[in-house]
């Protein structure tokens, strides 16, 4: 193999990743007390760089996309490099909010973990191959394992570590289990030399959609999709709250980046028309979306817990994207990238804000939210913001998202996916609203507001300004960040 | 091309740039709140005034239009512009945002929060009326929506708020996301990868198409109009809210639901809404006459008012149905006029109830001693919602009526019975508030109302007794819009 430059670029973060958490390993044990925050500040500061550096200096462009990488282990094309982005930046923005955490935020081991895992994601946005993929899902998976039980005098945090990397393991099983059979049948284990035979015919479509099915097992623990969910509502509950944050974003955006890929290259060159097979197994993931938004939403109305009910409320979501992914259409695979997008700062925005409440108050019950407006009228606006998105209300990100899903859904017909997805957003509304309630309406009890304030410490108010901005620039700006997601969906019908 | 300023844009973003600048003032400085929002909407208010005075009638069509790319991938466009529908209700808007900021200077709790909201909401108002991208304008009328909910949940009147504010706010939404969905289908089935209104106009979808797509569109946001049979949520929130919030609603909100109905439903489907029309008569004449036979029996002042927004908003759902140059030209300046006059009782309900603490019209009494000047603009309005000629409610009323005896005598019959329970309302309603003798239980506790109140109830009587005396001042304006909805569908 022949050295090119293009092998550097096409890793430059994760190179950068690299060296990052090195230099934290080095320098960290010499921090003491109170000094351990910086760790935090180091890697959150880190991160904004090496995102700063790879756009400058990594991006791809028109010549680097057909080039095949390291034996075609990854591609370097605009998909990768625009989900590698949003990873990074939400670790950056974790990094913000476990400073100020009181077990994790002084232990810099969590934040090389944070790194470890948005390494493995990068790849996983990257891979072009089986091996490879194997390998990125399982060095992102393993740290978030760890990371959820990190916590380990909290009973609960231990039990979801258990019990999050029980399911991941299991399922993860499973989709090997589907690699190993798609390489026994074709005798390659490169996804784009795959979609050659299944083009060919040399791969008949229905083997490579069963074992594609499989596969979906694996993925769609990641991503929380019914009937893979179970894990997510406990785990996000035991967890440190801001390691959920990162799970509930990223790590979903990541396996969303792989079965984005994996889907196009099965249905590649059967796209238009579709063939009857890939069609129905189309409207099978299409259902499995419906169920999963619909169950998502409904189980979220009677949660009291705010950690559980963002649970569902992200599981609904999870079904809400896979809207774009069953379109099978450009317009369906940019809706998805934007999307995620939107739903990375949203997300990240709430739980943010239930973090920063967390700190302050020790619960994360929603009765207790009550008289925030009046308490922190500042995480107040936030909440708002982060919640008025998450239902999908203009001018914040989650408006436009939502209407580009349903678009997607409409332009190929499937006016019935478009019209569950809107009656979820009403029954989204519903609760979304509920708890906006309780946070402006509601009084504390004594009514005493102003002697309970909830001040917010530096990296919180740092991290859910740079969301809130970052939602209505999504919500408003809505070109620049279309075009970027559009680039990366493209990526995906012409190789 | 030469510079032109850009009226429309700054009539919108005003409301939205004087909110900002409220939440970063400190809570404490109420005073200095109120004087930038008042500010702010008196500016509005001038501004559209001069749209008004400088919309050329003569060349008609969309006026002072502001075209700019958004997501040009998608045919998006930041598109907007006046025309002779529109103006009115951007005068409307403009008008109750300046009252309903009179009449809330008094509000205590948190007022930089509940002008900042309310003018979020304005905003939205005002972006709709001038939208001319489909996309932008779905995007301001759900501004205009979620407001609601805060407002009303937040500052309303605390027994039923909770649940009114919930009610509005899903009944609103249910209804815009299924016009979206047709908005959707609309988009992808012209096959000219836009959203913009003028050329989808253009786009001739096959009468297949339009029958499905038309009554989804239409319903969806005529929900927001107060279409029976999807009112209910109306009244409850009227009653639930402040009243500067409710008479944005009522005054302003309302007409949001009919005109987008009308600009989307009607005029990007015309033979949809021919196919249709009959269902929507139907519709509307039994909200005209069971929207007033309610409001008969309500008791509560706002209750009653806001039954009588039903029966009204009938009205104008009765002359879009009927598709002629009669019938919509009578809703169109129905939409004004209600608007105007249902704002001023909403605001004069308010303040009898600010200071009698109650709405029970049988609990009060004696009240035109008292306050002489919130009396005689009642009784303006009540002449307004009687359909009195001389007032703004005749010139609106019977254009409608015409047109519906053009299409069904029957129809124009049996909503004409409207008229009687109206007066029969609202004249029993002025004897009881007004005339009769004040309850011992009030005695000492009522005062007259304040200079800022008088010049509200000033503005909004003087504008429904000038637009009655001289109809030339509005008539005019809205058949040129009306023309050009006649060319959608066919010339008639």
């Amino acid at each position: 193999m022949r050295y090119t430059s293009t092998m550097v670029m096409s890793i430059l973060p994760e190179i950068l990743l690299l060296i990052l958490g090195i230099i934290l390993l080095v320098i960290e044990p010499f921090w003491k007390g109170d000094k351990r925050r910086n760790a935090g500040k180091l890697t959150a500061a880190g991160l904004f760089v090496i995102m700063a550096l790879s756009i400058y200096f990594g991006r791809p462009n028109e010549s680097t996309m057909d080039e095949v990488v390291f034996g075609g282990m990854i591609r370097f094309d605009w998909l990768a490099f625009f989900f590698k982005m949003m990873f990074v930046f939400s670790a950056a923005v974790t990094a913000l909010f476990m400073m100020d955490h009181e077990i994790l935020g002084k232990r810099g081991e969590s934040y090389i973990m944070l790194l470890a895992a948005t390494l493995g994601m990068n790849l996983m946005a990257a891979s072009a191959d089986l091996v490879m993929l194997f390998l990125a899902i399982e060095t992102a998976s393993i740290p978030l394992y760890v990371l959820a039980g990190f916590t380990v005098a909290d009973k609960k945090s231990t039990e979801s570590g258990i019990k999050y990397l029980l399911f991941g393991a299991m399922t993860t099983a499973v989709m090997l289990y589907g690699f190993s059979l798609l390489f026994g049948f074709a005798g390659t284990t490169n996804l784009y030399a795959l979609a050659d035979q299944v083009v060919t015919g040399q791969l008949p479509l229905g083997v490579a959609l069963g074992l594609f099915l499989l596969i979906v097992v694996g993925l769609g623990f990641k991503v929380a999709i019914v009937p893979f969910h179970f894990w997510a509502p406990d785990v996000y509950t035991g967890s440190p709250t801001p390691v959920v944050g990162f799970l509930s974003t990223a790590s979903k955006a990541a396996g969303f980046a792989v079965l984005a890929r994996l889907f196009i290259i099965g249905f590649e060159g059967n796209l238009f028309p579709l063939s009857d097979l890939a069609y129905s197994w189309a409207s099978i993931l299409a259902v499995l979306a419906a169920i999963t938004m619909t169950l998502g939403n409904l189980v979220a109305l009677k949660q009291t817990n705010m950690k559980r009910l963002l649970a569902y409320s992200s599981i609904a979501h999870s079904g809400y994207a896979m809207i774009g992914l069953v379109a099978l259409t450009e317009l369906g695979m940019t809706s998805l990238v934007f999307y995620l997008l939107a739903y990375i700062l949203t997300n990240l925005a709430a739980f943010g804000t239930a973090i920063a409440f967390e700190r302050v108050t020790g619960s994360t019950e929603i009765k207790d939210y009550a008289g925030l407006s009046r308490r922190s009228p500042g995480l107040a606006i936030i909440m708002l913001v982060a919640f008025l998105s998450l239902a999908g209300m203009p001018p914040f990100g989650g408006f436009v998202a939502k209407i580009f899903v349903f678009a997607a859904a409409v332009q190929v017909n499937m006016i019935w996916l478009a019209v569950i997805g809107i009656l979820n957003s009403i029954i989204g509304l519903y609760y979304y609203l509920n708890v906006l309630k309780v946070i402006y309406l509601y009084r504390m009890e004594g009514e005493d507001e102003e002697s309970h304030p909830i001040p917010l410490t530096r990296p919180y108010a740092l991290g859910l300004v740079v969301l809130s901005v970052g939602i209505l620039l999504v919500g408003t700006l809505i070109a620049p960040w279309f075009g970027f997601s559009n680039e990366a969906a493209l990526n995906l019908f012409k190789f | 091309m030469e510079f032109q300023f850009p009226i429309l844009s700054v009539i919108v973003f005003i409301p939205i740039i004087a909110g900002v600048l409220m939440m970063l003032m400190p809570a404490e400085r109420k005073n200095e709140v109120r004087i930038i929002a008042l500010a702010a909407a008196v500016l509005a208010l001038l501004l559209s005034i001069w749209v008004y005075i400088t919309y050329d009638q003569n060349v008609a069509g969309y006026q002072f239009e502001e075209v700019y790319d958004w997501v040009p991938a998608l045919g998006i466009g930041y598109h907007v512009g006046v025309d002779g529908m529109s103006i009115p209700l951007v005068l409307l808007t403009g008008v109750v945002m300046f009252t309903g900021v009179l009449i809330s200077w008094g509000l205590d709790d948190r007022p930089r929060e509940f002008f900042a909201i309310l003018f979020l909401l304005a905003t939205g108002v005002f972006g709709v009326f001038v939208s001319l991208d489909l996309f932008l304008l779905f995007f301001f009328y759900e501004i205009a929506v979620f407001p609601m909910y805060l407002l009303i949940a937040i500052w309303g009147w605390a027994k039923t708020r909770e649940y009114a504010a919930m009610k509005l706010t899903l009944y609103l939404f249910v209804g815009s996301v299924i016009a979206l969905v047709g908005i959707l289908a609309m988009y992808f089935g012209s096959g000219l990868e836009t959203f913009d209104m003028i050329k989808l106009e253009e786009a001739n979808f096959s009468e297949h198409f339009q029958n499905i797509w038309f009554l989804p569109v239409f319903l969806g946001f005529a929900v927001l109009g107060g279409i029976w049979p999807f009112h209910n949520w109306s009244p409850d929130g009227h009653v639930a809210a402040p009243t500067a919030v409710s008479m944005f609603h009522a005054g302003v909100l309302m007409k949001l639901g009919a005109f987008a109905a009308l600009r989307v439903g009607i005029m990007l489907l015309p033979q949809g809404a021919e196919r249709w029309s009959g269902l929507i008569m139907v519709f509307a004449v039994i909200a005209v006459v069971y929207g007033a036979l309610i409001a008969f029996m309500q008791d509560d002042l706002k209750y009653m008012i806001g039954f009588s927004s039903v029966s009204h908003m009938g009205l104008v759902m009765l002359g879009l149905s009927t598709l002629n140059k009669n019938g919509l030209t009578g809703a169109g300046v129905q939409m004004f006029s209600h608007g105007v006059m249902t704002a001023l009782f909403f605001a004069v309900a308010g303040m009898i109830y600010d200071r009698a603490h109650t709405r029970y019209i049988s609990e009060l009494g004696g009240m035109g001693k008292i306050m002489p000047f919130a009396m005689i603009g009642f009784i303006i309005g009540g002449f307004v919602s009687m359909g009195m000629p001389g007032f703004s409610g005749f010139v609106a009323e019977f254009p409608i009526f015409m047109g519906v005896w053009q299409v069904s005598p029957w129809i124009a019959i049996i909503a004409t019975t409207s008229i009687v329970i109206t007066a029969a309302y609202i004249l029993r309603n002025v004897r009881d508030v007004f005339f009769r003798p004040l309850p011992k239980k009030l005695e000492g506790q009522i005062t007259d109302v304040i200079v800022l109140d008088k010049v509200a109830i000033f503005t909004v009587s003087a504008l429904m007794i000038a637009l009655g005396l001289f109809p030339i001042i509005l008539v005019p304006m809205v058949q040129t819009g009306v023309d050009n909805i006649l060319r959608l569908l066919g010339g008639a």
